[in-house]
């Protein structure tokens, strides 16, 4: 076969990592989402997603998922992460504190749309958690790996 | 609760294993031990979004011990001890034993019975006050909001720290000026 | 004696990560001391904070739990915090020790203070 395929694990590991990563995707998405009537929340919703992209990484080998996701928009999402948290909390302020929960008269507790601010704040927390682990995923790993190679 | 102390004796013969075995390979593995059984004692002690949480990073924290580590080859060697280390070592741990016991006749609260003085409040107000079912989400994102804004800048400061070690501008830089020397 | 028989537990897993920590010459055995360290920290929190009989601080639609019999949910909230900040400087410390294997060639201590200079 190519080169393409020499790289990463086996035929099985790729197959199988193939229908499930989409999966633990989703998966991610819905801790995030449920997390204030669930268990789980933004920093295991986010180190979910992160997983999932370090699954394809180490199934299929070298710099599949930095393809999808590079290391500087690591950086990016995960700095949009804590900006989208501070300006949460900042636009708290105009009404009476830092962190003020100003949504919270909306929606009745149980429901999705529901809780005010906290379903923003976990999907900001999941942002910068995803982006942060796999950005140190990136660096300690992949990068490393290309490094030895060149040597 | 017996399966509390099982889980516990299985987590400290983990920790002891993964000390003292010589193949760091089996090290990991057994920290991985340590971690799992953490999580399951989580979920027996009602606590399931710090389980969810832990089983996770912990997976993840195995991930990047082993590809980080273990494909260099030194999995065998150099897994000595420092005799003076050992000797403070079990020095300290007598001292803390002694300690722990101390304090666990004085003030600290008996297992089973939480003090719940300051937290007494965030189930009572959780619902009408924040909207959010789970009471834990409610505390970490709306009454103690400060800590995840310091969580933040934590992890923010290691993603940095951890990018300005690895990079590679330095490690030239350096190599340029072994040469010129 | 036995209402603080988890506690002591707890605590000698802190010590076998505080003892790895001091005596072990190679860097990797050091970092996994860290971990089974912070691991009996977060472990303490969570056992200060049950309530014998209690329930998980979750409301639900269609049952009706009260508010007394549901445990502690402040430690949890600060574990949570924890755990993912233990991830990230168990990363930091990788990087560091991935550093010095680079510079020395080795993970051992002690070789590492006769090559210096």
């Amino acid at each position: 076969m190519s080169k393409e395929q020499e790289h990463g694990m086996t035929v099985i590991v790729k197959t199988v990592t193939r229908l499930t990563v989409g999966l633990i995707f989703l998966y991610g998405i819905y801790i995030i989402l449920h997390g204030h009537l669930t268990p789980g929340g933004g920093f295991a919703g986010g180190v979910i997603i992160a997983l999932s992209f370090i699954n394809l990484d180490l199934a299929f080998g070298g710099s599949v998922s930095s393809k999808i996701f590079s290391k500087g928009s690591t950086g990016l999402v995960e700095a949009l992460g804590a900006v989208m948290f501070l300006a949460l909390a900042l636009i708290g302020l105009q009404y009476g504190g830092f962190f003020v929960n100003f949504l919270h008269p909306d929606g009745e507790p149980g429901q999705l749309l529901s809780a005010g601010i906290i379903p923003l704040e976990n999907i900001a927390i999941s942002l910068k958690v995803g982006a942060g682990l796999f950005g140190i995923f990136l660096t300690l790993i992949v990068l490393q790996k290309f490094e030895s190679e060149k040597k | 609760m017996i399966e509390l102390y099982v889980l516990l004796g299985l987590m400290i013969a983990g920790a002891i294993i993964a000390i003292e075995v010589k193949n760091l390979l089996s090290a990991v593995v057994a920290v991985g031990i340590v971690g799992l059984g953490l999580s399951i004692i989580f979920i027996l002690l009602k606590a399931p979004d710090v389980a969810l949480t832990q089983i996770v990073v912990e997976i993840a924290a195995l991930i990047l011990l082993i590809r980080a580590t273990i494909h260099r080859d030194i999995a065998e060697k150099s897994c000595g001890s420092r005799p003076f280390g050992a000797i403070m070592g079990i020095l300290f741990l007598g001292l803390a034993v002694i300690a722990a016991f101390v304090t666990f006749n004085g003030g600290l609260n008996p297992f089973g019975e939480p003090l719940m003085t300051v937290s007494r409040f965030y189930p009572l107000d959780a619902v009408s006050g924040t909207g959010a079912t789970n009471v834990v989400a409610s505390v970490i994102l709306d009454y103690r909001a400060y800590d995840t804004l310091g969580e933040a800048t934590v992890l923010f400061t290691a993603v940095i720290g951890v990018l300005t070690v690895m990079r590679r501008l330095g490690k030239k830089k350096e190599e340029d000026l072994q040469d010129s020397k | 004696m036995n209402a603080y028989l988890p506690y002591v537990f707890c605590m000698i897993l802190f010590c076998i990560g505080i003892y790895a920590i001091l005596s072990k010459r190679n860097i990797i055995k050091i970092i996994l001391g860290v971990v089974i360290a912070e691991y009996a920290v977060n472990l303490f929190f969570v056992l200060v904070a049950y309530k014998a009989g209690g329930r998980a601080a979750i409301f639900s639609e269609t049952e009706v739990i009260l508010p007394e019999s549901m445990v502690d949910p402040l430690p949890h909230a600060l574990v949570l915090t924890s755990i993912v900040i233990g991830l990230a400087t168990t990363a930091f410390l990788i990087a560091l020790a991935i550093r010095l294997y680079g510079k020395y060639g080795t993970f051992d201590i002690t070789r590492m203070r006769e090559l210096r200079g």
